[in-house]
C-alpha cells in the first residue's frame, strides 16, 4: 500500500511534467480552453449561487443563535463573524469542495472514458502529446475560473446571510452591511480566500485528471477513477488547507 | 517497409512476444492473423512504439525507431494512419472535425485547403453527407470508414488497422476490407492489419503473417494459406464448417 502511494506520486509528477509543456498548437489550445471554461466554469455557476447564498443564510442563523443569549454583544458582530467564516472558510474551501464532486468527476470520468475507447491512443499515435492537449486546457480552465466563482460565493454567501438576517428579523439587512465593512482587510478576507481558490483549482484540476487519465480498463474502472477523483481531491483540499491557513494567517 | 527484427516483449512474468521477425512490404496489405492471446495486437502497438520492445528493433524504411530523435519520432507518427478495433473517434467532435484535427494539429494548409482535403478523403471512403453527424449518430460501419478517412487525411506512409471488423455485420465488413486494400495500393502504403476474420485474410490478404505464442509461426500470401500444410494454420483457418468443406473441395 505504502509502495503503491510513492508509485502514484511519482507518476502523478510524470504526468504533470508532460502537461507543462508548450502546446502543439496554440489557436487549437485556446479553443480547448474556452470550451473547457464553459463546461467546468459557466456550468458551475448555477450550483454555486444556490450553495453559497443557502451557506451565508445558514451561517448567519447559527451566529444569530449563538450570540443572541448576550444583551451586551452589538448585532453587527453576527455580521462581522458571518464575514469571517464566509471569506476564510466557506466560500474557498466548501465550494471548492463541492466543486471537486462535480467538475472532479467530470474531468475523470470524461478522460477515463476516452482512454478506455482508446481515444487518448489515437491522439498518441498521431504524435499528439494527449497529456498537454487535453488536461492543460483543464487545469488552465480551472485556474482561471475557480477563483471568480469564488469571488462570487463570497458576494453570494453575505447577501444571502444579509437577507436571511433581515427576513428572519435576526439583524437588519443595512446593518449586516455595516458589520461586513467593519475591520474589513483586503488581504485577510479576500485575497487569502483568493489564494486557497487558485490551489484548490490546480489540485481539483491536476488530481482528477491523474485519476481519469490513467485508468486502466473498461466502464467499471471509469466510475471507480471518478470516485477516486472526487475522494482524492477532497482529501488533498482538507490537508493543503490545514497547511495554507497555518502559512497564511500565521 | 517496416522491419521488425528479433521483438520480445514481457509484461512481468508474462511473455507475449519472443523474437518476433517480419518484414511488411510497401503497397502491400499485410494481415497478422492468430487466436487471441497470440500475441497480435501487443505486437502492433510495439511496431507503433506505443510499447517499448524488451529486446529487439523496429526498422521504418532503414530508420530504427528506437534510435530516432524526439523530432523525428514525432515527424514519424505524422506519417503513421491508424485505425482502431472500436473506431477511437473524438465523440465531442463532428466527423468533419475528426477527419480535419490532424490536419488542424500538424499540417500548414489554409482552412479552404483543409475543406477540401476533408472533402476529398470523405468522398474517398464514401461518407458524403455525414460532415455534420457526431460519432454517437452514425452506423458502426461509418464509424471505421469515418476512422480510415482521418488515419488517411494526412497522406501517410504506414496504416494501422487493429480488427477493423470486429462488430461489423459481413457485408460491411467487405466494404472495409476492399477500402483498406484500395487505398493502400492508391496511395503505395505499407499497410499492416491485425485481424481475426478469415474473410478479410482471403480478401485483402497480399502478405499473411500467423502468429502463435508470440511467435511468428507461418507468412506466406492469401492463397497460400488455403495450402498450408503447417499444423497450427490449418488448425486455425480450418476451425469452421465452412472452411472445412474448402479444404475438401480443394483436394
Amino acid at each position: 500500500m505504502i509502495t503503491n502511494f510513492f508509485e502514484g506520486i511519482g507518476a502523478y509528477g510524470i504526468l504533470l511534467t508532460k502537461v507543462f509543456r508548450k502546446p502543439d498548437r496554440w489557436k487549437l489550445f485556446y479553443r480547448s480552453t474556452i470550451k473547457e471554461i464553459h463546461l467546468l466554469g459557466i456550468d458551475s455557476i448555477g450550483i454555486v449561487v444556490i450553495l453559497s447564498v443557502f451557506m451565508g443564510a445558514i451561517v448567519t442563523i447559527q451566529t444569530a443563535f449563538q450570540l443572541s443569549d448576550d444583551p451586551l454583544i452589538p448585532t453587527y458582530y453576527i455580521a462581522m463573524a458571518t464575514r469571517e467564516s464566509i471569506t476564510l472558510e466557506f466560500s474557498p474551501t466548501v465550494v471548492s469542495l463541492i466543486l471537486a464532486g462535480k467538475v472532479g468527476s467530470n474531468i475523470a470520468s470524461s478522460l477515463g472514458t476516452m482512454r478506455v475507447s482508446e481515444q487518448i491512443d489515437a491522439l498518441e499515435v498521431m504524435g499528439v502529446n494527449s497529456a498537454n492537449f487535453l488536461i492543460l486546457p483543464k487545469i488552465i480552465a480551472q485556474l482561471f475560473f475557480n477563483p471568480l466563482l469564488i469571488l462570487m460565493s463570497m458576494f453570494l454567501g453575505l447577501w444571502g446571510g444579509a437577507m436571511a438576517g433581515d427576513l428572519l428579523g435576526l439583524i437588519a439587512f443595512q446593518e449586516s452591511i455595516s458589520g461586513y465593512q467593519l475591520e474589513f482587510i483586503v488581504f485577510e478576507n479576500v485575497i487569502y480566500g483568493l489564494i486557497k481558490s487558485i490551489v484548490y483549482a490546480f489540485i481539483i484540476g491536476s488530481v482528477s485528471a491523474y485519476c481519469g487519465y490513467t485508468v486502466k480498463g473498461g466502464a467499471v474502472e471509469v466510475g471507480i477513477a471518478s470516485t477516486n477523483a472526487v475522494v482524492r481531491s477532497c482529501l488533498v483540499i482538507i490537508l493543503s488547507n490545514y497547511v495554507l491557513t497555518d502559512l497564511l494567517l500565521n | 517497409m517496416i522491419q521488425a527484427k528479433g521483438i520480445h516483449k514481457s509484461f512481468k512474468e508474462n511473455r507475449v512476444l519472443n523474437g518476433v521477425d517480419v518484414h511488411f512490404n510497401r503497397g502491400q496489405a499485410n494481415l497478422i492473423i492468430g487466436s487471441s492471446g497470440s500475441g497480435k495486437t501487443v505486437f502492433l502497438k510495439t511496431i507503433l512504439g506505443l510499447h517499448q520492445p524488451d529486446q529487439g528493433q523496429i526498422i521504418y524504411d532503414g530508420e530504427v525507431l528506437s534510435e530516432m530523435s524526439k523530432q523525428r519520432a514525432k515527424k514519424l507518427r505524422q506519417e503513421i494512419g491508424m485505425l482502431f478495433q472500436g473506431g477511437a473517434l473524438f465523440d465531442s467532435m463532428t466527423v468533419a472535425q475528426n477527419i480535419r484535427f490532424p490536419l488542424e494539429m500538424f499540417s500548414e494548409l489554409t482552412a479552404h485547403q483543409m475543406d477540401e482535403r476533408v472533402k476529398f478523403v470523405m468522398n474517398r471512403v464514401r461518407l458524403e453527407g455525414a460532415d455534420s453527424k457526431f460519432p454517437s449518430e452514425i452506423s458502426g460501419g461509418m464509424q471505421k470508414r469515418v476512422s480510415i478517412a482521418r488515419a488517411i487525411s494526412m497522406s501517410p506512409k504506414y496504416l494501422f488497422c487493429d480488427e477493423p471488423n470486429s462488430g461489423l455485420d459481413p457485408e460491411t465488413a467487405i466494404v472495409i476490407d476492399q477500402l483498406i486494400h484500395e487505398i493502400t495500393h492508391e496511395f503505395d502504403m505499407t499497410t499492416i492489419v491485425n485481424t481475426h476474420d478469415m474473410n478479410s485474410v482471403l480478401e485483402i490478404g497480399d502478405h499473411v503473417i500467423f502468429m502463435k505464442g508470440g511467435h511468428k509461426v507461418w507468412e506466406g500470401n492469401s492463397s497460400e494459406v488455403l495450402k498450408s500444410t503447417n499444423e497450427d494454420v490449418e488448425e486455425y483457418v480450418f476451425r469452421s464448417k465452412l472452411f472445412k468443406q474448402v479444404r475438401q473441395a480443394l483436394r
